[in-house]
């Protein structure tokens, strides 16, 4: 029985030690520092359990700040698709022998500091940045520029993640037949019709996926927010970080850590097998 | 297909621009001769400068490099061994899949909190290089994972088999087909696995010990006293600039020998 156990899973052991140890672990003793009272001398979690953090954690002070992280996650993912699709139609279509150049391109901004480049965003969208400046000229200036507002919060994610989307996207329609689409036309379909009804459907998995990896860590990133936003836009995460940094108060970061978790479990629900051959 | 491909043509050139604008911005500013980021008031290489003279700058950056390949390193060797381990279909192979995605889309500070809580109260593992290793293997493993189990779920098996019916024994089979089918997709997953260990802040920003502070949390910690150094914009230019020019030379290289053998086999027949 072992053996047989074995034989069918032996390589992917390393794996499943080091994930064990280092990630599974680690998630279930937030769960136990969630349900254990405070002790504010060390810092440290300790017995008798409770669910008072989960009371906290569950205030209505803190629900403005959970929907706005939620919302903010959606607008990402939405901006990653729709700038993000284009892209990986073009390349796995268009790019012919400089696919993978094209590909390359798109990743090689991200081997700058991701600090860097969020600070550069800031500088663009400051009072006296590029944008602000260029937007002027046409009458279309903002006082003050375009720092401290949602819509720089969302640029700032979707610049982020938008590799996360482009590179699942570009397997799917790589894979997708064109023909099919060939055949829609033949049939009399318009191309509306055609993109919903065929192309759509075909690269859903590629969609599927790119959300995914776009959605949950959009929902859980703090650092963006903080730069670009200012209190008005702190979310969910940054929350949680203040209790393991300044706060001092785990059993409530690690009741939000796990409200965060039950988010990217009921997400996985959702989208059940859908998907799974890309990711 | 696309009838009008110039529209797409013109969508792609968008996103492009909206990709490299903050670098090239980046490479602008890093020769300015104030401090600011947002004004440019004149040409200096003043920071580039500093940056060569910056010990603790380079202490970090070679902590962090250190980190970076020895995390791909781990993460490729076992990631690559687990996406082969998936080639099969085998009862329990779901549940593996559900483990695996779970790095991907863990929250970053979900992760870093949850390390920090086993890593200090429980395991008893000190903050630093080792706690670093761990947990930057540990979210790097599944992106090594999916990229290379694309390329193994889309080949062929009957070459593999032809192999072995020529009279390969398995591993001169797996060293001489399987690997150089591979190959590009574990030096991808390695170069992934690299890039996300080498750029990460958050998970990072728990872990690190005294005196093994990485260069994305020195740069965090100083940002967030006075602003971004223009010191570490010079050195993100030089960055993306190696990187540009290393991929120039790839793609230079690749197409130069695909002309070769092409003109090699054109002999040959």
């Amino acid at each position: 029985m072992l053996r047989r156990w074995l034989k069918a899973n032996a390589l992917l052991v390393p794996t499943g030690v080091w994930l064990g140890f280092f990630l599974i672990a680690p998630l279930v003793v937030v769960v136990e520092f969630s349900i254990a009272t405070r002790d504010t001398g060390v810092a440290r979690a300790v017995l008798p359990w409770t669910i008072d953090a989960y009371r906290t954690a569950l205030d209505p002070a803190f629900l403005p700040i959970f929907g706005r992280t939620l919302l903010y996650a959606a607008a990402t993912t939405l901006a990653c698709l729709l700038l993000g699709f284009p892209l990986a139609w073009f390349i796995a279509r268009h790019g012919g022998r400089w696919r993978t150049a094209l590909l390359a391109a798109v990743l090689i901004p991200f081997w700058s500091s991701y600090l860097a480049r969020i600070y550069a965003w800031k500088a663009l969208l400051d009072g006296e940045g590029l944008a602000n400046t260029v937007l002027g000229w046409v009458g279309l200036d903002r006082d003050g520029g375009f720092l401290l507002t949602d819509g720089a919060v969302v640029l700032g994610l979707t610049y982020g993640f938008l590799p996360f989307m482009v590179l699942p996207l570009y397997v799917a329609c790589e894979r997708f037949d064109v023909r099919l689409m060939e055949a829609s036309y033949d049939l009399g379909h318009g191309r509306v019709s055609t993109f919903f009804r065929v192309v759509l459907p075909g690269v859903m998995s590629g969609v599927l996926a790119g959300s995914l990896l776009v959605l949950v860590p959009a929902a859980g990133d703090f650092v963006t927010p903080k730069l670009l936003g200012g209190v008005e836009q702190s979310t969910f995460g940054s929350v949680i970080d203040d209790q393991f940094r300044g706060g001092n108060n785990w059993p409530l970061g690690s009741a939000m850590a796990v409200l965060l978790l039950v988010l990217v479990v009921a997400v996985l629900v959702l989208r059940g097998r859908r998907g799974e051959d890309v990711l | 297909m696309n009838r009008r491909p110039w529209v797409l043509g013109a969508v792609v050139v968008f996103v492009f621009l909206f990709l490299y604008a903050p670098i090239a911005w980046l490479a602008i500013a890093s020769f300015n001769s104030s401090r600011s980021l947002s004004r440019i008031s004149g040409f200096s290489l003043q920071w580039y400068s500093e940056l060569a003279d910056d010990t603790r700058v380079f202490a970090s950056l070679q902590l962090t490099l250190q980190l970076a390949l020895a995390s791909a390193l781990i993460s490729t060797v076992i990631g690559t061994l687990a996406a082969f381990g998936l080639r099969r279909a085998f009862p329990g192979r779901g549940l593996w899949t559900v483990l695996l995605s779970l790095p991907l889309v863990v929250p970053e500070v979900v992760m870093g909190v949850a390390m920090l809580g086993f890593f200090v109260k429980l395991a008893g593992i000190p903050l630093g290089f080792g706690a670093l290793l761990f947990a930057h293997v540990a979210f790097s493993l599944s992106f090594v994972v999916v990229v290379v189990r694309s390329r193994v779920s889309g080949m062929d098996a009957r070459m593999e088999e032809a192999a072995a019916d020529l009279g390969a024994s398995p591993f001169v089979a797996f060293r001489t087909v399987t690997l150089p089918l591979v190959a590009p997709a574990v030096a991808a997953g390695a170069a992934f696995a690299f890039l996300l260990s080498f750029d990460d802040v958050v998970i990072s920003s728990y872990l690190t010990g005294v005196g093994s502070t990485t260069l994305p949390v020195f740069v965090y910690a100083q940002a967030s006293k006075r602003g971004i150094s223009p010191e570490i914009v010079a050195l993100s230019t030089l960055m993306v600039t190696a990187t540009a020019l290393l991929l120039i030379i790839g793609v230079v290289f690749a197409s130069w020998r695909a002309r070769r053998a092409g003109s090699v086999a054109k002999l040959a027949g």
